[in-house]
């Protein structure tokens, strides 16, 4: 499987994502330059972390407008999977891509820590590869991760089941002390109606090894292939077996 | 000729930074301030003098662009 890892001006998460695309996990990951008009054969679209153009205006305005973003605009609407971390979550509800939108931290705080993830949702390719009652230790690292949106899109983000990931306890309760940034809802991350782009705060690239003390991440760039591919679920097999 | 572009949070939209600014005022002394709230102002320098011209330009690029209508209302003048 062939992943594209977008490179802004202020990405800085991008060789992190290559690595363990590549390294980690053995698929083809290659950095694609946000002047390029052209997604060449790629088979999923990373937008990683940073700062792209030095968060100027706002967090992801400029970026969305970079001539890449048109591309993944089309390669999204086709069906295609592109999954946005930290900024590139912030970039994917810019371009309009997710609903929503990123702002500034409740504690005005930039918060650079461990955080634990419930997942509510399996029915993804980015969370299929997560158990049930599976909590994440990821690490977010963020000024603006605060999830807000209006009444009416967090109805549908639930009705719809797309909220992907959500701040927790370590024993997987949703409270307001396990929420970093005001979040509504503790939302960490979604995905779209057609659940093929999903955007995160939290950046599994950091939690892919277990050199680094965490290995959790890893598991949604597995299900990302894995759905690529066609391949069954492992997680029902693990659980069968 | 300028556009004078002000931008601010919803109201819906939690603001920690205007919550804050809000407590300094209170403790510098300021009694009766209600609410605060911090946005942006931006000017942006136009060639000719054909206001009406710009403006539906600059509404455009408001929407699009300079605010998030999402979590941000704006406002402009052409002068």
């Amino acid at each position: 499987m062939h992943f594209s890892v977008l490179q802004f001006p202020g990405s800085n998460c991008d060789q992190d994502c290559v690595h363990v695309l590549s390294g980690v996990l053995g698929q083809q990951a290659d950095y694609l330059w946000h002047k390029e008009e052209s997604l060449g054969n790629t088979d999923a679209v990373v937008v990683p972390g940073g700062f792209s153009y030095g968060d100027y205006l706002r967090t992801g305005s400029i970026a969305q407008f970079s001539p890449v973003m048109k591309e993944v605009k089309k390669f999204a609407d086709a069906g295609g999977l592109v999954i946005g971390i930290c900024n590139g979550f912030q970039i994917l509800c810019e371009t309009g891509l997710l609903p929503g939108a990123l702002v500034r931290n409740r504690s005005l705080q930039f918060r650079c820590e461990h955080v634990y993830l419930k997942v509510p949702s399996q029915n993804s390719p980015f969370t299929r590869e997560i158990g049930m009652e599976k909590v994440m230790r990821v690490p977010i690292a963020h000024g603006e991760g605060c999830y807000f949106a209006d009444d009416d899109t967090l109805s549908k983000l639930k009705t719809n089941d797309q909220i992907l990931f959500q701040y927790s306890s370590p024993d997987g309760e949703i409270t307001d002390l396990s929420n970093p940034n005001g979040s509504l809802l503790n939302i960490a991350g979604i995905c779209n109606e057609s659940r093929n782009v999903c955007g995160m705060m939290p950046h599994p690239e950091r939690a892919s090894e277990s050199v680094l003390g965490e290995e959790d991440g890893v598991k949604i760039f597995e299900g990302m292939t894995l759905h690529f591919q066609g391949a069954p679920r492992r997680i029902e097999q693990d659980s069968a077996a | 000729m300028k556009a004078k572009i002000v931008i601010t949070p919803k109201k819906a939209v939690l603001d920690p930074q205007g919550k804050t600014v809000q407590a300094a005022l209170e403790q510098m002394g300021y009694e009766g301030v209600s609410d605060v709230h911090v946005g942006k102002y931006l000017e942006v320098d136009l060639e000719g003098d054909d206001a009406e011209a710009w403006k539906p330009k600059i509404e455009e690029a408001c929407h699009k662009l300079f605010s998030n209508p999402v979590i941000e209302d704006y406002n402009f003048t052409i002068e």
